[in-house]
């Protein structure tokens, strides 16, 4: 399991920054969706809100955004295409709830921290240690403490998502 | 401390006397639903889990109604293969063309959900079942995938918002005004996490397709789900088209709220939400002259019958301005089937409405009336986004049936009263 294992890896990368309610038809338009190949559905990840972002994103880069991330559709296209992309975390204010829970359950580490959304800026150089919730602004020099994952949350993290949970925890099916 | 209807449904679906705000627990599901969008992510994580069969064929949903009847070939690909998964796993409750309906209008006609219910739902308006003091929220395709496979999904238990309803509604004013601002008051986030639970004396006067309008923008607000307190209204709807067992929960007198808001529904004007939020509300006098080019009436927030009627009660003996382009959904097969015997079908073809096949369609930019570049269009729909409905620069302005139809009428958002 250890090459899911999310909670000992540092993430660590360059960070591309977005507002307040960046909702998951910005993230994944709906007229895409006809397919669930999610390589594919990635060329268009944030088209409609940053036509840039798939050129300028590498493997390892940081989301940080505003409040409300990833409101709108129960589209889990929306987190794995982000994933899909490259980005290794996305540290937020706050998430939309479905966004937060589908994050979680495919093993996209995501965090909340209103201090460091307001520190940092883009382009900044920033690494996660997802498990103690301890965020890294290296281009500032500065850390947030953001709130752990409770409990089963953390062992769904840690062995990569709901599915590799439940399948570890198959007897209880 | 006492409990909300909310905890009390989560605590007595997780086998635990009692529950708190905050608190993790597993539940187990009535219901687990999705549509050819999430399912085929779904059906691909389920097989991971490597069960045979879903937990319960009578307590799986599939319903084919975001990209149907198919608008292309991707599209007729995922339905074959969900299809095949329904047929695969004996599913009961898989409802093909000709049968289907949009998810959140079918499931409670269906009778699949009763108050007291546990639901999950990939697709966020599941919510839209709390109108029948149903605990259901919406989920992706990995948690529905699990909730196949075990019957159970994980929650955090939420803290919610009393929403007291006084009063009664205006002539023209109905459920979508009710919601949308509450919406414009709290914020797309003024729910974030939480429950939306409705009661009060007010609560009588709605009819339950306003509160199905109602309880299907919760995810709007950002809560987790919206629930009413359950009633005459409400039992005898459940009577008429379920025979499942169901269980009435009230919230204690001591439940504690994070917050507690009072509506006057008597005070309330018909109210459009301009882009690109559901919360960038203004009343209609407030509108201004907004020219639109499209018109759309039906989705899962307003496609229901009650709407239908009401659109058609303003259409009658007018019609549409030159120019604009009006398509109205029934959401289900059997709305589509009562509308046409009441003759409401007539009255918007003779309007020089077009009517379809029930269909998710536009209401998400898929098919059946997507927007070009610059266009604008009143919908009964519940979602105003960037690009929600075409074009990234199209725009979604959002407003009940009676808005939409007087609208359709004049070329401009425009009050019912003005051409009525
Ligand atoms: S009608 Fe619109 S909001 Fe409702 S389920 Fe379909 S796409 Fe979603």
């Amino acid at each position: 399991m250890s090459d899911n294992n999310m909670m000992t890896e540092a993430m660590a990368g360059r960070v591309i920054k977005y507002g307040d309610n960046v909702d998951t038809d910005v993230i994944i338009p709906a007229r895409y969706l006809n397919t669930s190949d999610m390589a594919e559905l990635a060329k268009h990840c944030m088209e409609d809100l940053d036509k840039d972002f798939t050129d300028k994103v590498r493997p390892g880069d940081i989301m940080v955004a505003g409040k409300n991330f990833g409101s709108g559709s129960s589209r889990e296209h929306a987190p794995a295409v982000i994933k899909a992309s490259g980005i290794s975390c996305i540290i937020a204010e706050t998430f939309a709830r479905i966004f937060y829970r589908n994050a979680i359950n495919i093993g996209l580490p995501i965090m909340e921290s209103p201090e460091a959304v307001r520190d940092i800026d883009d382009g900044d150089k920033v690494s996660v240690d997802i498990g103690r919730g301890v965020i890294t602004n290296s281009t500032k020099g500065k850390t947030y403490q953001a709130t752990p994952y409770p409990g089963f949350m953390h062992d769904i993290m840690e062995t990569g998502g709901l599915i590799n949970y439940l399948k570890d925890k198959g007897e209880q099916l | 401390m006492g409990m909300t209807m909310t905890q009390k449904i989560l605590a007595a679906h997780a086998g635990l006397e009692k529950v708190e705000a905050g608190q993790l627990i597993m539940a187990d599901l009535d219901l687990v639903l999705g549509n050819d969008i999430t399912s085929p992510v779904a059906i691909n994580e389920f097989r991971k889990i490597g069960v045979k069969d879903v937990f319960d064929r009578n307590k799986v949903a599939i319903v084919p109604d975001h990209f149907t009847p198919n608008k292309d070939i991707k599209s007729a690909e995922q339905c074959k293969f969900i299809r095949k998964f329904a047929h695969d796993k004996e599913i009961v409750n898989y409802f093909e063309i000709g049968e289907m309906g949009i998810e959140h209008a079918l499931i409670p006609e269906k009778g699949l959900v009763v108050s007291g219910d546990v639901v999950i739902g990939a697709d966020s308006h599941t919510c839209t079942y709390g109108a029948l003091g149903a605990f259901s929220t919406g989920v992706g395709s990995t948690d529905m995938a699990a909730g196949m496979a075990s019957g159970k999904a994980w929650f955090k238990v939420p803290e919610a918002i009393k929403i007291t309803l006084v009063g009664s509604l205006p002539k023209w004013v109905s459920g979508k005004d009710v919601i949308l601002h509450i919406i414009g008051m709290i914020g797309v986030d003024g729910a974030l996490y939480q429950s939306m639970e409705y009661s009060g004396p007010g609560l009588a006067a709605l009819s339950m397709d306003d509160r199905f309008t109602i309880a299907n923008m919760a995810i709007e607000a950002g809560a987790k789900n919206g629930i009413f307190e359950v009633d005459d209204k409400t039992i005898a709807y459940i009577k008429e088209h379920s025979t499942k067992e169901f269980t009435v929960f009230k919230a204690d007198e001591d439940a504690e709220y994070s917050r507690e808001i009072e509506v006057n529904l008597s005070s309330l004007r018909p109210t459009v939400a301009f882009p690109h939020l559901p919360d960038n509300t203004r009343t209609i006098d407030e509108a201004g002259d907004v020219p639109i080019h499209q018109v759309v009436i039906g989705s899962c927030t307003n496609g229901r019958i009650g709407d239908l009627r009401a659109a058609a009660e303003i259409l009658k003996g007018h019609k549409v301005k030159k120019g604009v382009r009006v398509i109205i959904f029934p959401a289900t097969q059997k709305i589509y089937l009562q509308a046409m015997r009441e003759g409401l079908l007539e009255i918007f073809v003779e309007a020089g409405a077009a009517v379809s096949t029930p269909t998710c369609g536009p209401c998400l930019g898929g098919h059946m009336g997507v927007l070009a570049s610059g266009e604008r269009a009143v919908a009964t729909t519940n979602r105003n986004f960037v690009g929600r409905m075409g074009h990234p620069k199209s725009e979604v302005y959002l407003a009940s049936p009676q808005v939409a139809a007087a609208s359709a009428i004049t070329g401009k958002i425009s009050s019912p009263g003005e051409v009525v």
